[in-house]
């Protein structure tokens, strides 16, 4: 336990993490510092063509086995059944009215792209090599846990406008286009494609994750200071104790399927992490009288900060030390 | 320079909805339009700024409508479809516009 412990402490003083400590320090002290909405989208772009291509040239290099498919049964799984925990959570911990607690476990059944990516940076620099198709496993975990919610509300007789654009929205969502695309790209061209592209989507990666993740810690910072008391005591603590159940839940899953150190470590992140990016436009067209200062607060002022500073370092030592590393 | 009598329909709403609101508007006739970017704002759920953000759960847009005043009772029901549950703001105003056979 002190070597988990010790390990997610020697994680914490990395660029990446540094960066995103700035970021909200920038915005709690009320700086100037920003960055436009512009250049945050394309750095999003970049970081998911390079993950989803480098993840496809992992899967082109080993091959496709059993594992894989089990691998997505279980993230649709967990996103599917996460935010059920969540809801009973949030009933347990918080009074939030029912459309509030939807919308939030519908936030945690899903996941958040850039945690995905700073851990899959983590394990690089720590040498670990994860399963190619965790990149598909991310973008199968996108959309089901907004069904559940809206199932949810459906169920208590609360009122959701899920039109079919909504699902065509939620499945063609640009960041799971983009992922997939990319994933297959790589998984297509494989080694030889990446080595036309490396100089493009390898060296310089870390440096703007570091810059994305300076954005994201601009903009937890800012919903931070602008939604005091606006989240209570009871939901700050289910923010921060979400992620341990459903990292908990993932490391079963990895464990049961058998994945390497470094893939177990990305299960756990994913089902450990709350989206604020596919969610929160859902629920604004499927549950408009869910509030985003909730929902947005807690998962990217609350857990998106801990999945990154705490999260992370322990999922990977945790990871490292029971499956097998 | 002839001059003629318009209304002019302002809806600042929810990133999330313009498809929806610029639908609503193609199938109730209104075909002229203008989208802009909100940079940023306050209002009932707080303040806000489109820096940074890379959803489209957080921002908004202003959609602007020139519109021959008898055209304005059409223009608002299919627009209210859309906003009546959302956060964001409609406002009319009197104005003036040249060319009007373009509306």
């Amino acid at each position: 336990m002190a070597d988990i412990f010790s390990l997610a402490a020697g994680n914490l003083i990395s660029p990446i993490i540094l960066s995103f400590v700035l970021g909200v320090a920038a915005a709690l002290a009320r700086s100037d510092l920003t960055i436009p909405e512009a250049v945050a989208k394309g750095m999003s772009i970049y970081l998911l063509f390079a993950i989803g291509f480098k993840g496809g040239v992992g899967v082109a290099a080993h091959g496709v086995d059993a594992k894989l498919v089990g691998t997505l049964v279980a993230a649709g799984v967990l996103s599917f059944g996460l935010p059920f925990i969540a809801f009973g959570l949030l009933g347990f911990m918080t009074k939030l009215t029912t459309l509030d607690k939807a919308a939030v476990a519908a936030h945690y059944g899903s996941i958040s792209i850039v945690t995905f990516v700073a851990a899959t940076s983590v394990l690089e620099t720590q040498g670990l090599v994860a399963e190619g198709y965790m990149v598909a496993a991310a973008a199968v975990m996108e959309a089901p846990a907004i069904l559940s919610a809206l199932w949810i509300v459906a169920r208590k007789g609360g009122g959701a406008s899920a039109t079919k654009g909504l699902y065509r929205e939620i499945l063609l969502n640009g960041s799971i286009v983009l992922l997939v695309g990319s994933f297959f790209i790589g998984a297509i061209t494989g080694q030889d494609g990446l080595n036309q592209i490396a100089p493009f989507i390898v060296a310089p990666f870390q440096g703007v994750l570091c810059l994305f993740l300076l954005d994201m810690g601009l903009v937890a910072g800012r919903g931070l200071r602008d939604s005091r008391g606006e989240v209570g005591g009871g939901a700050i603590a289910f923010g921060l104790l979400m992620p341990l159940v459903g990292s908990a839940f993932g490391l079963m899953a990895a464990l049961a399927i058998g994945l390497s150190p470094g893939g177990a470590a990305l299960l756990m992140t994913l089902s450990a992490s709350a989206s604020y990016i596919a969610v929160p436009a859902a629920m604004r067209v499927a549950l408009p009288e869910a509030k985003p200062s909730i929902y947005l607060t807690l998962s990217l002022g609350v857990t998106f900060p801990f999945n990154l500073t705490v999260g992370i370092p322990l999922y990977t030592a945790i990871s490292t030390t029971l499956a097998g590393g | 320079m002839q001059r003629h009598k318009a209304k002019r329909v302002e809806i600042i709403i929810e990133a999330a909805l313009l498809s929806r609101l610029t639908d609503s508007l193609q199938s109730a006739d209104v075909s002229g339009y203008t989208v802009l970017p909100v940079k940023g704002g306050s209002g009932r759920s707080g303040p806000w700024t489109r820096d940074g953000q890379i959803s489209r759960g957080s921002g908004m847009f202003a959609v602007i409508c020139l519109i021959r005043p008898e055209r304005l009772d059409g223009l608002l029901e299919a627009a209210f479809e859309v906003v009546e549950k959302h956060i964001g703001v409609v406002s009319i105003t009197d104005t003036e516009i040249l060319r009007a056979e373009r509306f």
